[in-house]
């Protein structure tokens, strides 16, 4: 992407065998090659590779400077199919099946540079910084003046001159300035074009002939903006997706996995995360949050419900449903379909308020299902962790 | 008495055709809103009936601003039509009354666009846009009220307390939390969860501070951004009445976004915990529980000797 918009990189190939790997070193020609994990997290180079199963300690670091084809070749086995375990990825890491192998590149110095939307400003912000490589998070405590910023419309585009600027402060002159600002003025219609998020490029590097590479980089993309670029589908890559939220998506559902023992589902975004809130003031975990949305159906609030009840982690269930448009009485039917189908052998707190939240009650109640019905958000609190024996 | 909006304001609804406009529309009018025509592009001259009243419906905004001399407009479109719809709107009201009042319902808007319609927007200082992805504004009157929005009105009551939320059934939440400690609401605001979008908290206390009707307010927050903390300091110069705040996202994992765009800790930033600190720091009243927002404004009320108990 970077290349076809005209942001100068290294020359590499993307393997997922270790004989790739091989190839792709005898074809780059180069002296010394980077050979680097990819995963969809950051801080690779200061991870540890894990073996899956043993969990014994494989390699540390994830991304590798090779001088030789044997090299390449420790480093890729090393790297392909064991766990990278990263600042960003949590303990449980992430298994590595991809990787990029890339010529090597004279360096004179490493900037860091990241362009996002700043929602302060409403703008596009543009941040960068002569300490490349290292912790942006630690450069910004320790030397906030090392931290250049400026700032563009995306209407008008990022001009010269404020990418000029830029490089001024980064104390960028000549050849390497001007390198700079036509990086710059790309990257920026890059971002605005394919409705970017994120790009961060850690490190931009200074090479031996002054001109500027983009070494290493993280793209995001605003999901918002998906029905206007179709070809994203084919950079997803599924195995960095859990299955679960992936099925969530597809019924129109958020969902995003937490540690504890109880499944939540509920209406809305803030409602969800007060819930949870909710939980662990009263003394529970929860295990996940979950938002039905405001178009939720009974289709896909069965959906959800069947994705709480396949969680083996859980040992108690809260729904908590504030009735606008969604009916509390059409979320009670789906609740019980869910569970007919899937069984549900663990206690469920049900706290329903707002559009039809008697009926909603009443339907519950009148079934065959054990569940503890509360009126109010604290009750409801109370009444799950209770029921799974915590206090 | 409220803020914005009142019993007289006169309403369009873009989009009043789609499922979500004739459905919204309808429980707006069965509110007591003033729904006075709606827009849909190449449906002008058709009459939508809504709950027994005949809505005139228009090809473009300047065209039913001027027929009908609406204020206010609400926008039920879909997401990749809802910037083009936001900038007409305000076009519209600029051009003809000099100003208005935009809310805009659609979630999922782009961020890139909502970053180009606030840079329009601020070339109009008279047209004031909530949201987009929020719940709306309502203010309860005596008998129905002023309802812009999706929110159920069942749920209101006239009252002196002002709500001001990043959430949508959140707020209601808050709603019913302040109908159980027996007060109503002069207006609550569902400013929307998006990382970029219109009225912010400030200028909602800005409003609230100087509408005499308002006797205390509850903000609702959630992690992501800095929005509220830059309230809080606003708040503690600025803010004479009572003022109540809570933070959803407490125990949300950081780099997770929790359903709404915005609501999303990144590098360590925009925590629950620094979000309540900063409203200790400006004096707020915390909710730490988000199901004790009730008696946190009961308590707020009765420290500024607004209610016995």
């Amino acid at each position: 992407m970077f290349r076809e918009s005209g942001v100068a990189v290294q020359r590499g190939v993307h393997c997922t065998t270790v004989e790739q790997a091989l190839s792709a070193y005898d074809s780059l020609n180069s002296d010394v090659v980077a050979v680097k994990s990819q995963i969809h997290a950051g801080g690779r180079g200061k991870g540890d590779l894990f073996c899956p199963d043993s969990g014994e300690l494989v390699m540390q670091g994830g991304v590798k400077v090779a001088f030789s084809r044997e090299e390449v070749e420790n480093y890729a086995s090393n790297i392909l199919g064991h766990k990278l375990v990263t600042k960003q990825t949590g303990p449980s890491g992430k298994i590595v099946s991809n990787l990029y192998v890339e010529s090597g590149c004279e360096i004179a110095h490493e900037y860091y540079l990241a362009m996002l939307v700043d929602r302060e400003e409403d703008a596009i912000l543009i941040m960068a910084s002569t300490e490349g490589g290292v912790d942006i998070e630690e450069v910004a405590e320790t030397s906030p003046e090392a931290i250049h910023k400026v700032w563009f419309d995306p209407s008008d585009g990022l001009s010269e001159e404020v990418a000029n600027s830029l490089g001024d402060s980064l104390g960028l002159s000549g050849n390497s300035c001007t390198s700079f600002t036509e990086m710059m003025v790309s990257l920026a219609s890059l971002f605005t074009e394919k409705d970017c998020s994120m790009i961060e490029i850690n490190p931009l590097v200074r090479d031996g002939n002054g001109l500027m590479v983009a070494l290493d980089a993280k793209v995001s993309f605003d999901e918002n903006a998906t029905f206007r670029h179709p070809w994203r589908e084919g950079l997803r890559d599924r195995s960095e997706e859990s299955d679960v939220e992936v099925r969530a998506h597809e019924h129109g559902l958020s969902y995003v996995d937490l540690e504890g023992n109880i499944g939540c589902l509920v209406n809305g975004a803030g409602l969800a995360m007060a819930t949870m809130d909710v939980i662990k003031l009263y003394g529970g975990e929860p295990a996940n949050f979950l938002d039905i949305g405001g178009g939720a159906d009974s289709e896909s609030i069965t959906a959800a419900f069947e994705i709480i009840l396949e969680d083996t982690r859980l040992e108690g269930i809260l729904v908590n449903i504030f009735g606008g448009i969604i009916r509390c009485d059409m979320v009670a039917r789906s609740i019980i379909e869910a569970s007919e189908e899937t069984g549900l052998n663990i206690p469920l707190v049900v706290r329903f308020s707002g559009t039809n939240h008697d009926e909603g009650r009443k339907v519950l109640e009148e079934s065959d299902l054990d569940v503890i019905t509360v009126s109010t958000l604290g009750d409801a609190g109370e009444a799950i962790v209770k029921a799974i024996g915590g206090n | 008495m409220s803020i914005w909006i009142n019993d007289e304001t006169r309403v369009l609804v873009q989009g009043i055709t789609g499922s979500q406009g004739t459905f919204h529309g309808k429980m707006m009018i069965e509110y007591g809103t003033e729904i006075v025509g709606g827009v849909t592009p190449g449906k002008g001259g058709q009459v939508v009936e809504l709950s027994g009243r005949s809505v005139p419906v228009f090809n473009t905004m300047s065209e039913a601003v001027s027929t009908t001399e609406a204020v206010a407009s609400v926008i039920y479109v879909p997401a990749r039509f809802a910037a083009p719809a936001i900038i007409e709107a305000a076009d519209s009201f600029h051009e003809l009354n000099g100003g208005g009042l935009i809310v805009c319902i659609t979630e999922g808007i782009p961020t890139l666009d909502m970053v180009k319609v606030i840079s329009h927007l601020e070339k109009r200082p008279g047209v004031r846009l909530i949201g987009p992805n929020c719940p709306g504004i309502i203010s309860p009157g005596s008998d129905g009220g002023c309802k812009i929005g999706i929110m159920p009105g069942s749920i209101h009551a006239k009252g002196r307390i002002g709500i001001i939320s990043k959430s949508g059934t959140l707020t209601y939440e808050a709603v019913a939390q302040t109908m159980s400690v027996g007060e109503g609401q002069t207006t609550c605001v569902g400013i929307g969860g998006d990382p970029v979008n219109g009225t912010g908290f400030i200028e909602c206390l800005e409003a609230f501070e100087n509408d005499p009707d308002t006797a205390a307010v509850v903000m609702i927050g959630e992690i992501g951004g800095t929005a509220e903390e830059e309230a809080a300091a606003w708040s503690k110069n600025n803010f004479s009445k009572p003022l109540v705040g809570f933070v959803a996202g407490a125990t949300a994992p950081p780099g997770k976004r929790m359903g709404h765009a915005g609501a999303i800790i990144s590098g360590g930033k925009g925590t629950a915990e620094e979000k309540f600190s900063a409203f200790e720091a400006a004096g707020i009243h915390i909710a730490r529980d988000p199901s004790k927002i009730g008696e946190a404004l009961v308590s707020a009320l009765v420290e500024a000797g607004l209610r016995e108990s």
